[in-house]
């Protein structure tokens, strides 16, 4: 049995430690993982992503194209840059908020988002989006968006273990003072 | 042994601790760094750690630590070890009595270098044997046979991991701590004729180290390190690093099954191995070399075709059936294996109908110092005949636009010569170089004496924002903190300057725009080497203030503010300049650009 799981957006956005977590839960459950994801430019407003992958003989971290069985997309057009990865029948979750490069600005687009998400409805069947702003501010706090992605990415029941083993493991890895927000935010009914 | 889930580059650290290592230097450069801020976040107190002030330094360091005794390993990214050829080149001949692993990243693409050069020919070159491993865990394992190796051996090791190994997690088996080795060095012991270098030591070392090596390539043959995998058949794959487990997953997926020959010491390369791998079921007919960077593999196998007089044919980067540039990727390795094994892939469909996608190239950050810095250069000498050398950095990005202020960029420290380059052949030219602070100690102070002593006329602008910010904020020598956990003297980059004999040295804060414009203005005018530095902290570890506040009553829609600054806190929303303020920093300067005062909050607005 083999997952793989493609996380994107854009740097700043929390996906590293959403990868960490999945990692963290998947190895409680002693199933083998591996994962690489963009480091560096991650500050810097770039597109971001962690290949995830879970499961016994693996040899890379990476995928190719048509192999992924989950997309958890923190943004619009990062969701669309990264389709290619998606099997067919896979399942996509994507949150619904735009971010706009300055490159956008600059050219005077007001790139926001609605083609792309109208372009994943055509493209995807079983697609889930997450108006992203409004979570967070359910949840209370702007930093939400990592947690409310990765509860409803349990949700889909594509990953080997449920929302207790990720709250388990959360607990351990965030300081204390955030534990109450992002339970909150991994169990946000959406 | 128990399992974590470790980075390569962590797991890297973690295997030359378990080696028994005691001194570990480098000097930061992706994707290296993560390897000793992992050593420095796992040091119990006997490990020494630090930053050095750059590659050449720490090889240095290095090798006197090992000369006496000690489990030595120095870091750094491949183009560093441009920086520390010097010393790497006479210390082969030297050698070393505590294990030296010397751990250099390469960087397949480049993603994040100036160069693809592939440290396996520099371990030919350099003729020091070198490790190439595949996967985290085999970087875990291998580091602590490097480290043996170079004991046994008396020489300094090459280990060069490449980007997707260094920046790959995966859960390993590591060892526990009562299964880690410890190593007591015994200290220097003098001896002149070991370790003082002169052309006769040389010539002794040069046969010594030739004959070693015909050694050390029947070893490594029989080490279990370059792994021949039997299927049966005619065709073979060669292969190494992370192509080989692309390499294991297109062989899987397309159910085929050749020989496959997995070389993980390019040098000395292991030529018995070869031999059996190409003579394998009464030979060989063809075989495919998977590498990246250069062809180490491809020639190897031919040279070795030519010594033994065998007839496989050799196909890779030199025949043009492996791309000569950039990362291989599971898909392209994939394409290549079914085109070699004549397997049929099923063609890709492209979705045609994809909106364009919004580009993200890097830019600065919201709020950095560096983009008032260029806008304030921008600003005083327009209108003016300049040229502005750039360097490397965060701050090599003030080449986007709008900005567009990085005219050179060639390696580190080099901006401030080349700009006196240009100057000799353009006298009319204002000569500008952009370093940042830990540029400015690695490898830009030499430029300056350069300059002061041959009279070259030129502004020199330091950024300083006190940290190494590309690489993920190091201590430097401006900073006042060392790996050790010390906080110690600031060595001041005003006074570095002055005693070199500039003397015009001013320091402003960038973000107060009008008196830096007037700074460059003043200084700039000025005959001789003049400086500015312009001091103010990297934007990512301050708290910001409060984000800035567009008056919609005031503002006249003229974008000013995002075509001459390109900041991404500046943003379109319903065809109007907007402030983003998850990103805004309050740094003030687009409310100091805004022509009808429009901007307000932030730090700096009235």
């Amino acid at each position: 049995m083999q997952n793989n799981i493609l996380i994107c957006g854009v740097g700043g956005q929390g996906i590293v430690l959403t990868s960490k977590l999945i990692a963290a839960s998947a190895m409680a459950q002693d199933i083998p993982v591996m994962s690489a994801e963009t480091i560096g430019m991650a500050q810097k407003g770039g597109s971001v992503f962690s290949f995830l992958r879970l499961g016994d003989g693996l040899y890379c971290p990476m995928f190719p194209e048509k192999t992924a069985d989950l997309l958890i997309a923190f943004e619009p057009a990062e969701a669309v840059r990264m389709l290619p990865y998606l099997k067919d029948g896979g399942k996509v979750i994507v949150n619904t908020h735009p971010i706009m490069p300055v490159t956008a600005a600059l050219k005077g687009s007001s790139y926001n988002g609605s083609e792309m998400l109208e372009y994943l409805a055509k493209k995807v069947d079983d697609l889930k989006t997450i108006d992203g702003e409004a979570a967070c501010r359910e949840v209370g706090s702007p930093r939400a968006l990592n947690m409310v992605m990765l509860g409803q990415a349990v949700k889909t029941g594509v990953l080997p273990f449920g929302i207790d083993a990720v709250e388990e493991v959360m607990k351990k890895t965030v300081k204390p003072q955030f534990v109450e927000m992002n339970v909150k935010a991994l169990r946000l009914e959406i | 042994m128990h399992k974590e889930f470790l980075m390569g580059n962590a797991a890297i650290a973690r295997g030359a601790i378990a080696a028994g290592l005691n001194v570990i230097s480098g000097y930061p450069g992706t994707p290296s760094t993560e390897v000793l801020e992992t050593t420095a976040k796992c040091n119990d107190g006997s490990l020494y750690v630090e930053w050095s002030v750059n590659e050449k330094a720490a090889l240095e360091l290095g090798a006197g630590a090992a000369y006496s005794g000690a489990r030595t390993m120095v870091t750094m990214k491949q183009v560093g070890l441009n920086v520390a050829s010097d010393p790497l080149m006479s210390l082969a001949y030297i050698g070393v009595k505590g294990g030296m692993v010397i751990m250099v990243a390469d960087d397949p693409g480049p993603i994040s270098s100036q160069t693809e050069q592939d440290t396996r020919k520099f371990a030919e070159f350099s003729k020091l044997p070198c490790f190439d491993p595949s996967s985290v865990q085999e970087a875990y394992d291998m580091i602590q046979k490097a480290f043996e190796y170079s004991e046994e051996y008396h020489t300094p090791v090459l280990f060069r991991p490449t980007t997707r190994v260094c920046h790959g997690y995966a859960s390993i088996e590591v060892k526990d701590e009562d299964e880690c080795k410890k190593n007591a060095p015994e200290g220097f012991v003098r001896d002149p004729s070991k370790w003082v270098i002169f052309p006769r030591l040389s010539f002794a070392a040069h046969g010594a180290i030739e004959k070693r090596n015909v050694c050390l390539s029947k070893v490594f043959s029989e080490s279990g390190l370059n792994p021949v995998t039997a299927n049966g058949g005619r065709r073979g794959i060669a292969t190494h690093g992370i192509s080989y487990t692309y390499t294991m997953e297109a062989v899987k997926a397309l159910g085929v099954s050749p020989e496959i020959f997995k070389v993980g010491t390019p040098f000395p390369f292991p030529e018995e191995a070869a031999v059996e791998f190409l003579t394998a079921n009464g030979g060989l007919e063809e075989v495919l070399c998977i590498e990246e960077l250069d062809p180490v593999i491809e020639r190897g196998l031919i040279f070795v075709c030519g010594k033994y007089g065998l007839k496989t044919k050799i196909i890779g980067k030199l025949t043009g059936h492996i791309p000569p540039a950039g990362e291989n990727t599971c898909a392209s390795v994939k394409r290549a294996v079914s085109q070699f094994m004549g397997v049929e892939l099923t063609a890709e469909e492209k979705a045609e109908d994809v909106p364009p996608l919004p580009v993200r190239p890097p830019v600065l950050c919201a709020g950095c110092p560096h983009r008032a810095s260029f806008f304030a250069v921008k600003q005083a000498m327009k209108g003016k005949k300049s040229v502005f050398c750039g360097d490397i950095g965060c701050y090599t990005l003030g080449n986007a636009m709008p900005l567009d202020m990085v005219d050179t960029c060639l390696c580190m420290g080099a901006g401030v010569n080349i700009t006196q380059g240009i100057g000799r052949i353009e006298p009319d030219t204002n000569c500008f170089a952009f370093v940042g602070d830990s540029t400015f100690f690695a490898s830009a102070i030499t430029g300056v004496i350069n300059a002061v002593y041959n009279q070259a006329d030129m502004t020199l602008v330091v950024l300083d924002n006190s940290t190494t910010a590309m690489t993920g904020h190091q201590p430097h020598p401006g900073t006042g903190r060392t790996m050790m956990g010390q906080v110690v003297d600031k060595v001041s980059i005003e006074a570095v300057l002055r005693g070199i004999g500039v003397k015009t040295v001013e320091t402003v804060d960038p973000l107060k725009l009008d008196a830096a414009v007037d700074c460059v203005k003043r200084v700039s005018a000025e005959k001789g080497v003049k400086a500015i530095i312009f001091k103010s902290p990297c934007a990512v570890l301050i708290k910001g203030k409060a984000p800035a506040v567009i008056d919609s009553g005031k503002c006249i829609n003229c974008k000013k503010c995002i075509n001459s600054l390109g900041c991404p806190g500046l943003v379109i929303k319903d065809g109007k300049a907007a402030i983003e303020a998850s990103l805004c920093t309050g740094c003030g300067l687009c409310s100091q650009v805004c022509p009808v005062n429009a901007i307000g909050g932030g730090e700096n607005a009235e």
